[in-house]
């Protein structure tokens, strides 16, 4: 080592400072983390919504805009607990095509609808269980899989049903599928949404199962020593994302009265979207429900309110496309804000270096930082 | 060492309350729309006073042919006596996508409401709501379910758009070949009929008999893909003597497919276009002919229409009459159907006499 360190010292990083506290903890948590500027900033849109922007505080709004948001936001339960492991999910929109497609053939072939339904929703698990098969049992990567099985997904509701759209659903259940909680605005089918999120909420952050799927995204290779069974883990999410999927598609095919090979195109990349922006790290290891929640209600709510504001799409996808990427470059901005901090006090709280020379004295071994 | 673990203990405790916490907060949004629900409707009573709104929601924005038709239709709208006119819509031309448009319109209240529908099943329960809430619906270009709409503004008889498109193609190939057809998205419903009617008569007219349709691709009324689609035609087909696109995305990309090939002049091409974006092919050689309407009439009659269920001079119901400003008396058909005119044929004498 030389003696002509005049510089900053580096980061020792393995001793902690008593002056620093290591995250945040109790309150400052909860009221400052991730999902919580999240929630800030769905309700700070709500809020403006409602003083700014012309007929938007009206239970119409609510109806509306979770209809829209619904399949989205089923989709983007298990997408989040599948990119917390590092893998994705890009197959999920013609699984819901797919599953449209089903059973607008079954339906047209004089099924009961009730066997239509349990069909439908097989055929998610089938696709599901083929993703997982090919992800985690032989072991390929769930990019080059999942972009197969989007185009063979949707390609295989076309040769179900062609260019033919099947439309004559029992109007009882359609009107089901856009009726409301009475005068809440709240769409019926919300219910069966919140019973779907618990269940990932709860799954993902109260089951060793779902703290495992954190460890597996920040190093497989660990999660293996620790005891986490990596390929069964990865298999049962593509299954339920698959599931999920159908469940959209079947939500898709009766909200809008209509099963047609191309409905819920290029869904996938709205829900990716939603996550990323609710928090997700895309790198794995990152995420929570409540976070990809508001995430996928903030875009469902700005894209709402823009259209009541009868703003052209074009400056839609716009928005979209600029809040994800502020969502994925904020929190690097923070991170070096912070490390800028964590410099100045680490700086401050040191012995005093004499303008020049002799600091090996005070921080031996301390490496040269140019 | 004991201390930090405490902390950390701590921070776990607080994440599980936080889960909770903004889980809660999420469905919060809900709350608030409740809360305050009497206010939006107060303002909806304004807008029928006096000041109509008319919207028009085309199949998708940004496509040459329905400038052309929106273009008459505010024109007409203006001239009908409606104070605020929009256009609003989807980027593509998906089956699902008009729905939120329609929903956002039914909020605000527009009395009008002017849609060419990309499904005609899909828009129809949100179109019910709209009409539910006051508005009167008018489909253009491509219908809707009957059910759902008080009118239809149909340029032209449907089977005569189909069949100008098969005696153009059997004239420019010599009443011989292999031909295919080059559509927009599978499930367009005008597209789809004209297919339908083009169907029937090469199968039933003995003049057609030499004729083979051989392929319908769809182009999505996407350029590139339109484009595409046309190139895998022709290589998938070595002898198709002719391909009929009948929508002006697909007839515009396959023409500039056939100019820049060799099958320029040998292939023959015809179908719906625009005379301006049709203008060069027709000029080098490489469209003799191709058929369409006067787009902007359509937004006009629709304007027209719209004012005049409004106002109670017509409500739809076969025989109904009212004037379309300029354009003339119109009359209501079977069905809620109103026609506006005969298409017109282009070509490389009277092209020029149109701008559109």
């Amino acid at each position: 080592m030389s003696n002509t360190v005049t510089t900053t010292p580096a980061l020792d990083t393995s001793k902690t400072l008593a002056a620093e506290p290591r995250g945040r903890t109790g309150a400052a948590r909860l009221l400052l983390g991730r999902d919580a500027v999240m929630i800030y900033a769905l309700l700070a849109f709500v809020l403006y919504g409602m003083i700014a922007i012309p007929r938007f505080a009206s239970p119409v709004t609510v109806g509306f805009l979770l209809l829209d948001v619904i399949p989205v936001l089923l989709i983007a339960l298990p997408m989040t607990l599948i990119i917390i492991t590092g893998e994705i999910d890009l197959s999920v929109a013609s699984i819901a095509g797919l599953t449209s497609a089903l059973m607008g053939v079954l339906w047209a072939a004089g099924l009961d609808i009730g066997t239509v339904l349990a069909i439908s929703l097989l055929a998610g698990v089938a696709a599901g269980a083929f993703n997982g098969f090919l992800v985690a049992v032989v072991g390929l990567p769930s990019l080059a899989v999942t972009i197969g099985t989007l185009a063979l997904f949707r390609g295989l509701a076309l040769v179900v049903i062609g260019d033919n759209a099947v439309a004559n659903f029992p109007p009882e259940l359609t009107a089901f599928f856009t009726s409301k909680l009475g005068g809440t605005g709240i769409p019926t089918v919300m219910i069966g949404v919140v019973l779907v999120a618990l269940f990932f909420g709860v799954l993902l952050h109260f089951t060793p199962f779902g703290r495992g799927l954190y460890a597996l995204g920040f190093s497989k290779e660990a999660a293996t020593f620790v005891g986490i069974k990596v390929a069964r883990a990865k298999f049962w999410l593509y299954v339920g994302s698959g599931s999920v999927s159908a469940l959209a598609g079947i939500y898709w095919t009766l909200r809008y009265s209509s099963a047609r090979s191309d409905n819920a195109s290029g869904l996938e990349l709205t829900v990716i979207a939603a996550v990323l922006l609710g928090g997700v790290s895309i790198f794995g290891g990152k995420g929570s429900i409540p976070g990809v929640i508001a995430g996928v209600l903030l875009i469902g709510t700005i894209n709402f309110a823009l259209r009541l504001g009868r703003v052209s799409d074009v400056v839609l996808i716009i928005v979209t496309g600029t809040l994800l990427i502020a969502s994925v470059v904020a929190p690097s901005v923070f991170e070096a804000i912070k490390r800028w901090q964590h410099n100045r006090r680490l700086r401050r709280s040191l012995p005093q270096v004499p303008a020049s020379g002799e600091t090996n004295a005070t921080a031996p071994g301390v490496q040269e930082r140019k | 060492m004991e201390f930090i673990s405490n902390r950390a203990r701590k921070g776990r405790g607080a994440r599980r309350v936080s889960v909770l916490a903004a889980a809660a907060t999420a469905f919060a949004l809900v709350a608030t729309g409740c809360a305050t629900g009497s206010t939006g409707d107060s303002t909806d009573g304004a807008a029928a006073d006096g000041d109509l709104s008319i919207t028009f929601i085309p199949k998708q924005l940004n496509n040459p042919y329905t400038d052309v038709v929106l273009g008459g239709g505010k024109d007409g709208a203006k001239q009908a006596g409606f104070a605020s006119t929009q256009v609003v819509g989807p980027l593509e031309a998906s089956a699902s996508s008009q729905v939120s448009f329609i929903n956002a319109e039914t909020q605000a209240g527009t009395n009008v409401i002017v849609i060419a529908a990309n499904d005609p099943d899909a828009v129809g329960p949100a179109l019910q709501e709209a009409r539910d809430a006051g508005a009167k619906i008018v489909a253009f270009d491509s219908d809707t379910n009957p059910k759902y709409r008080d009118v239809f503004i149909s340029q032209v008889v449907a089977k005569d758009v189909a069949l100008i498109q098969t005696k153009l193609i059997s004239e420019q190939i010599g009443g011989k070949g292999e031909i295919a057809i080059l559509s927009a998205t599978a499930n367009a419903t005008n597209q789809n009929e004209w297919i339908k009617f083009m169907e029937e008569e090469l199968a039933s007219n003995p003049d057609y008999k030499d004729i083979k349709l051989v392929a319908k691709v769809y182009g999505d009324d996407d350029d590139t893909k339109s484009f595409q689609e046309a190139q895998g035609l022709l290589q998938a087909y070595p002898n198709l003597k002719g391909i009929i696109s009948p929508t002006t995305v697909g007839i515009a990309a396959t023409a500039r497919y056939l100019s820049t090939s060799d099958y320029k002049g040998k292939v023959m091409l015809t179908g719906l276009g625009l005379p301006n974006e049709m203008r060069p092919f027709v000029k080098d050689g490489t469209v003799t002919a191709f058929a369409l309407w006067d787009p902007a009439q359509l937004g006009y009659v629709a304007a027209y229409a719209g004012k005049a269920l409004v106002d109670g001079d017509i409500t739809g119901k076969e025989g109904d009459t009212f004037t379309a400003g300029d354009m003339g008396e119109r009359t209501v058909g079977k069905d809620g159907i109103v026609i506006v005119g005969p298409p017109t044929t282009f070509d490389k004498n009277n092209i020029d006499e149109y701008d559109f």
